[in-house]
């Protein structure tokens, strides 16, 4: 029985099938037996997060002079920025003060907008004149200019770092594996939340400590996209940068970096939107701005102030976005800058004009509050009809998910002994993906039991797996019907994207006003949250099958359906499950934020943590999501790896191989 | 046009290599003895790119390495620009030896006597038709005056004024490899490595840009090493070629040695391939001359097809001359009839 694994039950013959139910049958034997194996003995706990509390606070005791130096430093171009764009400076100046008022929003607004028009047009110049005009007539406008003072001055600093980064792991490829690779995992799953702490802790309560988190956050992915491009550069180009005998230097800053610029730029362009998520999410620890505002309102349940605010994060969400794709898609942006001067002089030029006017005429400094206007408790009074009206029907949605599909799944994995959790989880992915991820799994889920975070663990677990299969459900369907017409297509993947680059926070607001707070409105919020990668890895799948196999199943008469089930789906199949993958790991990062809707999770032990000022708890628990996350996510790329190796056909076109080695 | 190997065989040797080897697998870069070469190649576990390769390169000649895939040809490229180490023995540039040279040595060497032409062009996506002419120089240092003084005139040399601010993707392939080459030309280099460079273009820009070569050549004089797969090509553009099978070199000469003399089958089946009237020439089919005037005479380094309607036109012999215009030889009808028919029947029994 030499046959593939997997394939016409071909597993269930293997030998090692058989020894895995027989461990299987033994671990549940032993959950029965010995209680120690069913519920965890509290005194057995690891006191990891105290031991980290302690080894910070003697850092903090010996170094916070250092670190609260930097601050000050670190604090400068941040206090500018946020002058300028929204609160106005005081410079002493002798025995007086000169007060500089914030830059005038007309300059700001006529800024953006000319930016929009050389970038993307004539449609993205009405783009960001109408989100210009949204902040400004529903007065968020300060809060948005205190929110971009904060992207302005992370952006630089994330973007410089993780290309150096990049460059590094590329230069370095064993550097790469063992540490930067690894790291920068680590640095993307573990909740911000979770760092933030020590941070805060280090740096002082306030802006620098959101701002160092920040960077944190949003560095990986420019580092990551660095990397990837260097690696990609055709093997020619380097033979190229060898042959007219560039330096390691000039190969990277002249001939490598430049070639791959439209990467970069999207790879910034992804920095500046996690920026953005995560400044909404720091001003709630003491930035100020948009979050800050938003959350203020969920808690006074102010529902038209929350909606507004959410609404401006939305559009400055969208106006960056859109911006920062039209700039990755001109021809040449560098030299366009370089060359044609006045592209920038003319806006800066403008603004200075309006400032300057506006100490004449005031309503150019402030924008004039008889022209704002609110939605004025118009959307409060929908949301209360809605309750009231469809009160009953909504009630019977929540408890017939939270009944047939949350409960089941939470009552399974809270009340099953840890040992067989555990035992299944790793046997199931030895099966899958071989014993050096069995091993990482005993070791994510292990690090959750020690630290006496398995029931949060489980917590966490089922309302990502609830969310994903609801997710799943939902998204699968629209990705299908969306593949299937060329215009829904298009339109959905630009709806995709731009969901993708609202910030997270965004995605409780309504869920919370429908649902108020517990596991069902986390549960709606996660799943609008991770519903995206489905439908976009799904839809584009899809449309990725290649046109000769769908020519192949239409000659052979199949029905929409049947192309869909017998060609189609399968071919799909794996780059959906990658969709699914990344679901989970976009509701990993979800579950974080809706603990602060009072969820039971890790994302509440982190959150309280912070509360606690208890840095080690916090940063505990964020590892366990962090290791649960990575260990998910190695689960699949394994899986799809090994569904594609066996359905790899062999094109039989011969190919010479370029010799790869180059000194 | 082309130069005559009577004429090349006293020039000297530009680039050389002496039992170059080139091994991957689990083992040092570089052996240092040749028991270590022998006990890695003992050891099995080595896929051999190159055996034993000896070959000069002489001054001013288009040297073209020919063979199919997996022959070993690009590996050869790489080893002589040492873009790729060789395992054991050495390449010499004008008899010193490139092998020895520390990392700085051999980029001097390559800022100032290399260049190479890729087989899909390594045009750098963001710089201009005129930006990736000057890149070497720029890379090198030279100063602003030469770049502008250079540019211009490498672009005209390979027929691209005028399109100088274009970006690699506003050109066609065939333009993309003029660029290509005048930015190997650009920085006046000594020896040029072309790496297939024809390969990735359709079968009427590949010849037109053959012609180019040849053009430039007659002008430039460099020595060029020209890697292709296509035997045609190789005759066309080649005063010497070194046919390679297996990491092996299989037989080397000017073209019309091996048109004339295939070693063996594998050669022989490329030579089926080629027009040999266009290849062979007049001296090399001449039997002896029985008088010492004719009335009608032949350049003996004219082709075959050059001469065909003279010789079917003329009542009898035509006489061959050489350089000198001594008489060396005569040709007929049934000389010309006889060569063509001994090439059908190789065709034939292969």
């Amino acid at each position: 029985m030499d046959s593939i694994p997997l394939r016409d039950g071909g597993l269930f013959r293997e030998r090692r099938f058989g020894v895995a139910v027989a461990i299987a049958l033994v671990l549940v034997l032993i959950s029965t037996m010995v209680p120690a194996a069913a519920v965890y003995p509290p005194a057995w706990k690891l006191p990891l997060g105290n031991m980290l509390t302690t080894a910070l606070e003697f850092l903090v005791e010996h170094i916070s002079f250092i670190t609260r130096a930097i601050a000050q430093v670190v604090q400068a171009p941040l206090v500018l920025a946020s002058g300028l764009l929204a609160n106005g400076m005081e410079i002493p100046f002798g025995n007086t003060r000169i007060e500089l008022p914030p830059l005038s929003w007309a300059g700001i607004a006529g800024a953006v907008i000319w930016a929009g028009y050389y970038a993307g047009g004539f449609r993205l110049a009405l783009l960001q004149a109408l989100g210009c005009a949204y902040l400004l007539l529903f007065g968020q406008w300060n809060g948005a200019m205190l929110t971009l003072a904060s992207v302005a001055v992370c952006v630089p600093v994330a973007v410089i770092s993780g290309l150096l980064v990049g460059v590094l792991a590329h230069l370095r490829p064993k550097l790469n594996t063992w540490l930067l690779a690894p790291g920068l995992d680590i640095m993307q799953t573990v909740p911000a939340f979770a760092y933030l702490i020590p941070t805060l802790l280090l740096f002082g309560f306030g802006p620098v400590a959101a701002m160092i988190a920040t960077v944190i956050f949003a560095m990986p992915p420019m580092a990551r996209v660095t990397c990837l491009a260097l690696n990609q550069t055709p093997v020619e180009i380097r033979e190229l940068a060898k042959m007219i005998g560039c330096t390691e230097r000039q190969t990277i800053w002249r001939i490598l970096l430049p070639s791959v610029l439209p990467s970069l730029l999207v790879g910034l362009n992804q920095t500046v939107m996690m920026t953005l998520n995560m400044v909404i999410v720091a001003s709630m620890i003491g930035a100020g701005g948009l979050g800050f505002d938003v959350l203020r309102a969920l808690r006074q349940l102010d529902i038209d102030r929350g909606f507004e605010a959410g609404a401006a994060i939305v559009a400055i969400a969208v106006m960056l976005d859109r911006q920062g794709v039209a700039i990755a898609h001109l021809a040449r942006p560098a030299e366009a800058l370089r060359s044609r001067r006045w592209v920038w002089i003319a806006p800066i030029g403008f603004i200075i004009a309006m400032t300057l006017l506006g100490a004449e005429f005031g309503w150019l400094q402030n924008f004039p509050r008889e022209l704002r206007f609110s939605t004025g408790g118009v959307l409060g009074d929908a949301v209360r009809w809605i309750n009231v009206n469809y009160f009953d029907t909504m009630e019977a949605l929540r408890v017939f998910v939270l009944s047939y599909l949350m409960n089941p799944i939470k009552i399974y994995l809270t009340t099953t002994p840890w040992i067989i959790t555990l035992g299944f989880v790793a046997i199931g992915a030895y099966l899958i993906a071989g014993f050096r991820l069995a091993l990482l799994s005993v070791f994510a889920f292990g690090f959750c039991l020690v630290d006496g975070l398995w029931d949060k663990a489980m917590i966490t677990l089922y309302l990502c797996l609830s969310a994903t299969v609801v997710a799943t459900l939902i998204g699968i369907p629209i990705a299908i019907l969306a593949a299937r017409f060329d215009g829904l297509y298009r339109a959905t993947t630009v709806a995709v994207e731009v969901l993708q680059t609202l910030p997270s926070f965004v995605y409780l607001i309504p869920a919370v006003m429908l649902f108020r707070v517990g596991d069902f409105a986390a549960l709606l919020a996660i799943v609008a949250f991770a519903i995206t990668p489905i439908i976009k890895f799904t839809m584009t799948a899809l449309r990725a099958v290649p046109a000769d196999l769908i020519e192949a199943g239409r000659s052979m008469g199949c029905s929409k359906s049947q192309l869909d089930r017998y060609i189609l789906l399968p071919i799909a199949f794996p780059t959906i499950l990658l969709g699914i993958n990344q679901a989970i790991l976009f509701a990993l990062a979800m579950v974080v934020i809706t603990a602060l809707v009072g969820t039971r999770d890790l994302g509440q032990e982190v959150y309280m943590a912070l509360t606690a000022a208890d840095p080690g708890r916090g940063i505990v628990a964020g590892l366990g999501l962090a290791f649960l996350g990575i260990f998910i996510d190695r689960l699949f790329q394994a899986g799809v790896a090994g569904l594609q190796r066996r359905s790899h056909v062999n094109d039989g076109i011969g190919y010479e191989p370029v010799p790869s080695e180059v000194k | 046009m082309k130069k005559e190997i009577g004429q090349l065989s006293d020039s000297s040797v530009k680039l050389s290599c002496r039992n170059l080897w080139k091994l991957y697998g689990p083992f040092p870069e570089r052996f240092a003895q040749e028991s270590q070469l022998r006990q890695a190649l003992n050891s099995g576990r080595e896929f051999t790119a190159l055996r034993d390769i000896n070959l000069d390169i002489r001054h001013g000649e288009i040297f073209v390495v020919m063979g199919l895939s997996g022959s070993g040809k690009s590996t050869l490229l790489r080893c002589l620009t040492r873009l790729v180490e060789p395992s054991f023995g050495e390449v010499l540039l004008d008899g010193a030896p490139l092998t020895s040279l520390d990392a700085q040595g051999l980029m001097n060497i390559r800022r100032h006597k290399m260049a190479m032409v890729f087989q899909n062009f390594a045009l750098l996506p963001h710089l201009t038709v005129a930006e990736n002419i000057g890149l070497p120089l720029k890379i090198r240092g030279s100063d602003t005056a030469e770049i502008n003084r250079v540019v211009p005139e490498m672009t005209a040399l390979v027929g691209l004024s005028g399109m100088s601010q274009r970006l690699p993707h506003q050109l066609s392939g065939g333009q993309q490899q003029r660029v290509g080459l005048a930015r190997a030309l650009a920085g006046d280099p000594e020896l040029l490595f072309l790496d297939e460079p024809f390969s990735a273009l359709d079968p009427l820009i590949r010849r037109e840009l053959q012609g180019e070569v040849i053009r430039l050549q007659s002008r430039l004089k460099k020595t060029m090493i020209f890697v292709t797969h296509d035997f045609n090509e190789a005759v066309r553009l080649g005063d010497t070629i070194v046919i390679m099978k297996d990491g092996k070199v299989v037989q080397t000469g000017a073209p019309e040695d091996i048109v004339a003399n295939p070693i063996d089958d594998y050669v022989g089946s490329f030579v089926a391939g080629v027009d040999q009237t266009r290849v062979i020439s007049c001296g090399r089919i001449a039997i002896p001359a029985k008088s010492s005037a004719y009335a009608v005479t032949v350049d003996d380094r004219a082709k075959i097809v050059e001469v065909a309607d003279l010789v079917a036109n003329s009542n009898g012999p035509v006489g061959v001359v050489d350089q000198s215009g001594h008489v060396s030889g005569e040709i007929d009808a049934t000389t010309v009839l006889r060569m063509l028919a001994s090439g059908s029947r190789e065709r034939l029994a292969s």
